[in-house]
């Protein structure tokens, strides 16, 4: 039987999810045996190679890319799972949604103290994705199937999470995975 | 202006002996001189009271007639609970809104008129009504609220807008209101000739001890909601240790569609006020606290007065009616727009002049209640009714209503019925006899118990009115065949969100995340695990929340959820594309293209 794919993405995310999921260490050896990684920066995949099993989502949607994303995740993976803060509920980069999307585009590119923009333009290159008018955590976008909360999720809890899942059992994970006080 | 301000505030203090506890009366005070209590108003308070200034900032900013920034000089406050949207409370709304130039929320220009939405204000069964200042304007319609906008440019005081008097004591020249009582059925127990002074002389005749015991014997429950056996509280009060003790009367009334109490308050203030002194005899209580809600306030001259002859007659004050010993006096206490406040812990806040935050029981107020003394907090009809029990005697009051339920029952009836008003009926009765008395046989459900009850549907109006069945503190909402059952747990919704304290999560973010998941089925962007989640979410600020409030709030929506359930269904369709309907990139890049200037290829493919 062919091995189930995993595909991770990072959207509104530091990467700090995805280098929690290579902290599992020599499990990632282990992880291997199990799946088979698709669309991922961890094997530089851009593209989806057919349907996936799990999809890791690291950060939320604050642009348009983002929901592009999002939204193909969503079509090729029978589970998706929010990790992480940002994904879960916006996180640092939602900190945004308090400020007027052109007040944010102004102190980026015209006001901030150390910007250096004599032509005084905020940049429109078509490869630059619009910003969405917020930062929306993922499960406003599509479904999520789980969510693991912490900034990042430890290596353990990312690990008990896709074991869990990709044995077919319950994701019921120790207290002391997902306790942050 | 500022020395004005000064002075005025250092004479309010004074006038209040400079009593941090009585801030709330202080407050109000300057709040009615000066049309706010400004930044340096409270400053100043915080300093004649050797208080910080936040404790006055939190007090401000805490209730909905208190405001830092001046309002108007007149300010409206359309009230826009269910009935009152059901009786046309936005086409008034608009008509006030076109007469005086300005939208809900704001002040005219020149600082004279400002126009508010407001919560329930007790008038459903004369919906929609309006509090304009202190005076009730009720019935108005799209005319008379432009009519009342003429009349307040012209002369810019509220009272010259009654130009015609409600009936019974409305008509007092105290009260002086167009308010209608709506008494539509009397009973044997309420609504009879009173017999001043009688309850207190028999009382007076006994032992406390026999006073409690006469009250247990006639199984009297409380009438605010939760119906806890008063002869017990005012066991627990006596027994508990303390120097003084306080019996407080929750007049705050602030459950949506309930106005009993103030119908009460407008006809026999006399029996709640020996009901309190009465209390006050068996617990040992000298002082009493009538908490009568911010609305009511057209109310308190002739309760003042009221209580002024009771005095004179020696009901009230020095050895009352020459019994050694027996001292006992109230004073009214004004809230100042808050519902949370009718909780009893909230209400004891409020009264020492605090925000009106509930406090995590235990202690109870029969412990700990008003500054830390054991203290009795019963509902308006509640004391009501122990007059009658000590005037009768308590075998006659059982002889009335259910086994674990006796006597009558205070309904305020509103809503899709041709006799909406106050109604006493014994407790026991089914729902479907009270739907015929009030001229509602074609309802297609009943809110029962105001917004932190249940919406009862048709199939179970063979249900009766009693502490084992339907329990109410009197709020009967009728919702006719036209109307949206499910628009309406909606609106109870709104009001739960506005009025939670937020001191718990639970209910602070839970009835948000609650009222906008409705709102997004009710936009047909529903899936059948919305209503899971509804019902989950709905218990969890349930369980978790500490008042009674929290514990309540998720009741219109997951009351509809068992009674309405084809509604729901209806409403919301499976989805296979596990996109989430209620996101629309187009309006979430509108602004980005607006800013930046070009179209989004993705959202507009
Ligand atoms: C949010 C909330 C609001 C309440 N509002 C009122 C009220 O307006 N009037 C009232 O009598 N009881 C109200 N109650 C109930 C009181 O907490 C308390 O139970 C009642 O005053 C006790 O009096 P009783 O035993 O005579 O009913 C409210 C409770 C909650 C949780
Ligand atoms: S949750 Fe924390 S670690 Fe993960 S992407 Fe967000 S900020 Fe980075
Ligand atoms: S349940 Fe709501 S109203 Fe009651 S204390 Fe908590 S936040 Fe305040």
């Amino acid at each position: 039987m062919a091995k189930p794919k995993v595909a991770t993405t990072s959207l509104a995310g530091c990467f700090g999810c995805h280098m929690s999921v290579l902290d599992i260490d020599d499990r990632i050896l282990k992880l291997i045996e199990l799946v088979q990684f698709d669309k991922s920066p961890i094997d530089d995949i851009k593209k989806f190679t057919g349907r996936c099993a799990i999809g890791l989502i690291e950060g939320g949607c604050c642009n348009e890319e983002n929901v592009r994303v999002l939204q193909d995740f969503r079509a090729h993976c029978d589970i998706l799972i929010s990790v992480g803060d940002c994904a879960t509920m916006g996180g640092i980069p939602a900190l945004r949604n308090m400020v007027p999307l052109q007040e944010c585009y102004e102190e980026a590119y015209l006001k901030g103290p150390t910007v250096h923009n004599p032509a005084r333009q905020i940049p429109n290159d078509p490869e630059l994705p619009l910003l969405l008018d917020k930062v929306y955590p993922c499960d406003e976008v599509v479904k999520i199937d789980y969510h693991l909360p912490g900034c990042p999720p430890s290596a353990d809890t990312i690990w008990e999470a896709l074991v869990a899942l990709l044995t077919d059992k319950p994701v019921q994970l120790p207290y002391e995975l997902v306790k942050y006080d | 202006m500022s020395d004005n301000l000064a002075a005025s505030v250092r004479e309010i203090c004074k006038a209040n002996g400079g009593d941090r506890t009585r801030l709330m009366d202080i407050v109000r005070a300057v709040q009615a001189k000066f049309g706010c209590v400004s930044g340096p108003a409270m400053e100043m308070i915080a300093q004649e009271l050797k208080v910080h200034r936040v404790e006055v900032h939190g007090m401000v900013s805490f209730y909905s007639f208190l405001s830092e920034q001046p309002k108007g000089k007149v300010t409206i406050r359309l009230c826009n609970d269910l009935v009152d949207q059901m009786a046309g409370a936005a086409e008034v709304g608009q008509a006030f809104e076109d007469e005086l130039g300005i939208k809900v929320g704001q002040t005219t220009p020149d600082g004279k008129i400002a126009l508010e939405y407001t919560a329930c204000i007790g008038m459903c069964d004369q919906a929609p009504a309006a509090l304009v200042n202190d005076v009730v304007v009720t019935e108005l319609s799209t005319d008379s609220a432009r009519r009342i906008v003429r009349e307040l440019r012209k002369h810019m005081d509220p009272a010259r807008l009654v130009t015609r008097l409600g009936d019974g004591n409305n008509a007092h020249e105290l009260v002086h209101a167009m308010v209608l009582n709506n008494i539509r059925v009397k009973g044997s127990l309420i609504f009879t000739p009173t017999n001043r002074g009688e309850a207190i002389r028999k009382a007076l005749g006994i032992t406390p001890a026999e006073v409690i015991r006469a009250v247990k014997t006639s199984r009297l429950r409380g009438r605010g909601g939760a119906g806890f056996p008063t002869g017990l509280k005012w066991e627990f009060t006596r027994a508990a240790p303390g120097e003084r003790r306080y019996i407080l009367c929750n007049a705050d009334e602030g459950e949506p569609g309930t106005f009993k109490d103030r119908v009460i308050l407008t006809e026999l203030p006399d029996r709640v006020f020996a009901g309190m002194t009465i209390a006050g005899y068996a617990v040992g209580a000298e002082e009493g606290i009538v908490y009568l809600r911010g609305e009511y306030a057209y109310l308190r001259k002739y309760l003042e007065h009221t209580l002024q002859e009771r005095r004179k007659d020696n009901l009230l004050g020095r050895n009352i009616l020459g019994k050694q010993g027996f001292n006992f006096d109230i004073r009214i206490q004004m809230g100042a727009g808050a519902y949370v406040c009718g909780e009893e812990t909230a209400l004891i806040s409020s009264c020492e002049g605090l925000r009106g935050d509930p406090k995590t029981r235990p202690p109870f107020p029969a412990q700990k209640g008003y500054l830390g003394c054991p203290s009795v907090v019963n509902n308006v009809e509640t004391f009501a009714c122990v007059t009658k029990i000590l005037e009768q005697g308590p075998a006659t009051f059982c002889e009335i209503g259910s086994q674990g339920s006796p006597g009558t029952k205070l309904l305020s009836i509103s809503g899709d019925c041709k006799s909406p008003g106050v109604f006493e009926v014994p407790f026991g009765i089914k729902l479907s006899e009270v739907l015929k008395l009030c001229g509602a046989e074609d309802a297609i459900a009943v809110q029962v118990g105001g917004a932190s009850g249940q919406m009862v549907a048709r199939e179970e109006f063979g249900r009766t009115i009693c502490y084992d069945d339907l329990a109410t503190g009197g709020a009967l909402m009728v919702l006719g065949p036209e109307r949206n059952v499910l628009e309406a747990a909606e609106k109870f919704m709104d009001f739960f969100v506005e009025e939670s304290c937020g001191y718990c999560t639970p209910c602070r973010v839970g009835n948000v995340l609650l009222r906008n998941r409705l709102a997004r089925i009710l936009a047909g962007d529903g899936e059948p695990s919305d209503l899971d989640y509804l019902n989950d979410l709905g218990q969890t600020v349930k369980i978790m929340s500490r008042c009674g409030l929290g514990q309540t709030s998720a009741n219109p929506i997951l009351t509809t959820l068992k009674n309405f359930r084809p509604a729901y269904n209806a409403l919301v369709k499976k989805r296979t594309d596990g996109l989430q309907p209620a996101f629309d990139l187009r309006t979430a890049v509108a602004d980005a293209e607006r800013v930046i200037g070009r179209k989004s290829e993705h959202a507009h493919a």
